[in-house]
């Protein structure tokens, strides 16, 4: 029996990269749902327009760090990431300019829209690879851990260890920051009130003499602002490669879904709903269980519900559910 | 286009135009299948993939020989556990027919089939560590049946429709483009099950070696007849060579050259009557009376269904009929190959570029996409050559060494997602119905 060691042992390997990767999806997740609630479509480039965020963060990046400038124990990508933004709300609005704008005015139907996307999302894959290339990148520089494991047992003196990345910490925080804001500006000012209201009823939202284009102007730039942000932080946690990043899209679209897509609310939870259950179901416990259990009742295999191989088959089959039981999402869609 | 591959052949080798021109017919094959989803019906299906691999997955079932080692090692559970999943389903079916809907079902069935995937795991682990242990580097796996692999590609097309049931009564009744996302993610699942199952399908391991529907090359190449034929052939060009050594030299090398495009017209043969048979099919249907009430379901379903046409089963059918086709062409691939790479279905590959075909080619018509089929499958071989000389043309004045030029050579492949994609824009925009748009006759 040893509560303290189980607790610290979930909370190194399902708590905290649970909820550092679930802020990752989580901003694409609203991301996702901000253009389907505004725009009304289904965005299949979303996971290469972050990775062209972050490939233009990334640029920057190594321009400061070739000039030498650098944040001390913070990463230099952080004062890059405005740089990254910039770029990636000009090519969005560029895009909707060119393509998607066309579609909006003929009012075509969504299925269409989301086909056009996925125009868009091979030729902003093939802008990326022909600028970066496809191989992985690192371009995360200064302090890596906050608590290493060993320190963290010689400090408690915990069998234990209990490591913090620095950009675990920095992932969840910026999020935060970043979530409260968007959510202050559509629930207190007033364009994001009637981005709201242009959401909910269209028809309505231009009688009471709302701007349709400067409505999806602002949506494109709070979406570039999501996208890059939420791209450049996965890219630091983990690294950048852009078939990951077209991969990411899937669990992206699951979280959106589940929490109810136009929903951005909704979208935020759905990315923590759908990084733990993932976490959860395929981490094996058996060390969790040699703690908690008297010796007697230790388990043989690795109680582990799923192997982890199935990760992503695990989010996906939550959808699957979600849209059986509540088409809707758990919170109810289609009101942003 | 054929003129195009026919190019291809003067002027880079018969061999890449053959293949090329085979990959064409498959991709045909697929779009036909994603055209009567999507043209006749207006469903969408981003799970083409999935149905694909399934495909692939049936000739390896079919044509691999048993591996009696791997069956006795753990054959009877994995048996066992098909009797599990029957039963489980078996109860489940008989709980929805028995009891009325509640939250207590709900729970109930929640928890059978918790328990039964527990339950499943314990008996299914020693069998499957067994098979999996059997000789690891060349087989681990129970292997096939034995079979020709020409069977499969009925086999795949009754695998991927019976996918396609289980999707479709989960998902069809959801809004076309959640029903996207929802395919979409039901077939990276199939994917990850295929990936990571060793002991079906060798995972990623793949299963490479499988039995040909044509002739090998190496066994040709001592074959009389075809060399006498190879000789027949080029007996021009062999008489030109007067010294009788040489002239045995250019003949092998022929003969090498031959067998594989003998084998490649083989394969394009055995694929050319299925695209024949489909189209024939596919037209038939298209201008049936079924036809025509799918495209009154597509066109308008709520005045379809008042016309008492059952809206949701045929949605169902249409569904089934398009993943099995895409299912035949999956088993194709693999036949060509010889191999089976559950790493390679990449849903770019397998389920956007099909997209792309339907939706050049023109939906609803089946010209249009076995069109759309070899015009992007093509395309998207050749855009690296293209690419690469456009590069070439447009920094002509750069000296071979700058820095942007070996850039841009060295990401000569990317070019093609860009192709794709500009294509795709251009096309939706100046010509959304596709190259060869539907035409429906009303008489």
């Amino acid at each position: 029996m040893d509560i303290l060691n189980s607790i610290i042992l979930l909370l190194n390997y399902i708590f905290i990269p649970a909820l550092s990767y679930g802020s990752q999806l989580a901003l694409g997740a609203i991301f996702v749902t901000l253009i389907y609630g505004i725009l009304r479509f289904a965005n299949f480039a979303t996971g290469d327009m972050m990775s062209f965020g972050t490939m233009v963060t990334i640029l920057f990046t190594w321009y400061f760090q070739s000039i030498g400038f650098s944040l001390g124990f913070l990463p230099t990508a952080l004062i890059a990431i405005p740089f990254g933004i910039m770029f990636m709300i000009a090519y969005m609005l560029f895009i909707d300019k060119f393509v998607f704008r066309y579609y909006r005015v003929n009012k075509s139907p969504p299925v269409q829209l989301a086909m056009v996307s996925i125009g868009v999302m091979f030729v902003t894959q093939a802008v990326v690879r022909i600028i970066i290339g496809p191989a992985d990148q690192r371009f995360f520089d200064g302090q890596k851990f906050i608590i290493k494991a060993g320190e963290f047992k010689e400090m408690t003196g915990l069998n234990e260890g209990l490591a913090i990345k620095s950009t675990q910490v920095l992932t969840i925080f910026v999020t935060v920051i970043l979530v409260s804001l968007l959510f202050w500006f559509l629930n207190k000012t007033k364009t994001g009130k009637s981005m709201k209201a242009y959401s909910d009823n269209e028809d309505l939202a231009l009688l009471s003499g709302i701007d349709p284009k400067r409505i999806v102007m602002i949506t494109w730039i709070i979406a570039g602002v999501l996208a890059t942000i939420g791209g450049v932080l996965y890219g630091l946690d983990k690294s950048f490669k852009p078939f990951t990043y077209f991969n990411n899209m899937l669990p992206i679209f699951a979280a959106a879904i589940v929490g109810g897509i136009g929903n951005p609310f909704g979208a935020f939870l759905g990315g923590y709903v759908i990084a733990f259950s993932e976490i959860f179901l395929t981490y094996a416990y058996k060390k969790f269980f040699m703690y908690i259990l008297p010796e007697s009742l230790e388990p043989d295999g690795l109680v582990q519900l799923l192997s982890t191989d199935y990760k992503f088959a695990v989010s996906f089959s939550i959808l699957v559910i979600v849209l059986l039981y509540r088409p809707s999402g758990i919170f109810k869609g289609k009101v942003l | 286009m054929m003129g195009l591959i026919i190019l291809v052949g003067i002027f880079q080798s018969w061999n890449i135009a053959l293949s090329i021109f085979n990959l064409c017919l498959i991709s045909a094959v697929m779009t036909m299948g994603a055209n009567i989803q999507w043209g006749y019906a207006g469903l969408i299906n981003f799970g083409i993939m999935g149905y694909t691999a399934l495909g692939g997955l049936a000739a390896v079932l079919i044509s691999v020989d048993p591996i009696q080692e791997a069956w006795r090692a753990g054959g009877f559970d994995i048996l066992m556990c098909l009797w599990l999943i029957i039963v489980m389903v078996l109860v489940i079916r008989f709980i929805l027919k028995n009891f009325e809907k509640s939250k207590f079902r709900t729970y109930g069935i929640a928890a059978i089939i918790i328990s039964g995937v527990i339950i499943l795991r314990v008996t299914a682990e020693p069998g499957i560590e067994a098979i999996e242990s059997v000789n690891p580097a060349k087989t681990g796996f129970l292997g096939g049946l034995g079979l020709p692999i020409i069977f499969s590609w009925l086999v795949g097309a009754f695998f991927a429709g019976g996918l396609a049931f289980i999707v479709g009564k989960v998902a069809l009744g959801l809004r076309a483009d959640y029903l996207a996302i929802a395919t979409l993610l039901i077939s990276e699942i199939v994917i990850a099950i295929i990936k990571h199952e060793d002991w079906l399908t060798r995972g990623v391991k793949n299963v490479i070696g499988l039995k040909r529907p044509a002739p090998y090359e190496v066994d040709l190449q001592t074959t009389d007849w075809f060399i006498n034929l190879v000789e027949k052939f080029n007996s021009g060009k062999l008489a030109l060579i007067s010294n009788l050594a040489d002239r045995q030299v250019a003949l092998n090398q022929l003969v090498i050259e031959g067998s594989t495009v003998f084998v490649k017209l083989c394969y394009s043969g055995l694929f050319l009557v299925v695209v024949i048979i489909l189209l024939i099919l596919t037209q038939k249907a298209l201008y049936s009376p079924w036809g025509r009430m799918m495209r009154a379901i597509r066109d308008n379903e709520e005045a379809a269904n008042a016309m008492g046409k059952n809206v949701v089963k045929q949605h169902l059918l249409i569904f089934i009929l398009g993943s099995a086709i895409v299912g035949i062409a999956g088993a194709m691939l693999v036949t060509q190959d010889g191999l089976f790479t559950p790493g390679s279905y990449r849903p770019m590959r397998y389920t956007f570029l099909i997209w792309v075909m339907v939706i050049v080619g023109g939906s609803g018509n089946n010209f249009g996409a076995i069109l759309g089929g070899f015009a992007v499958w093509f395309l998207w071989i050749e855009a690296a050559p293209i690419a690469l000389f456009l590069i070439n043309l447009f920094t002509a004045g750069m000296s071979d060494t700058h820095a942007l030029k070996v850039h841009l050579i060295e990401s000569v492949p990317y070019f093609r997602y860009l192709m794709m994609g500009l294509g795709l824009l251009l096309i939706m925009r100046y010509r959304p119905k596709g190259i060869l748009p539907e035409k429906i006759e009303i008489k």
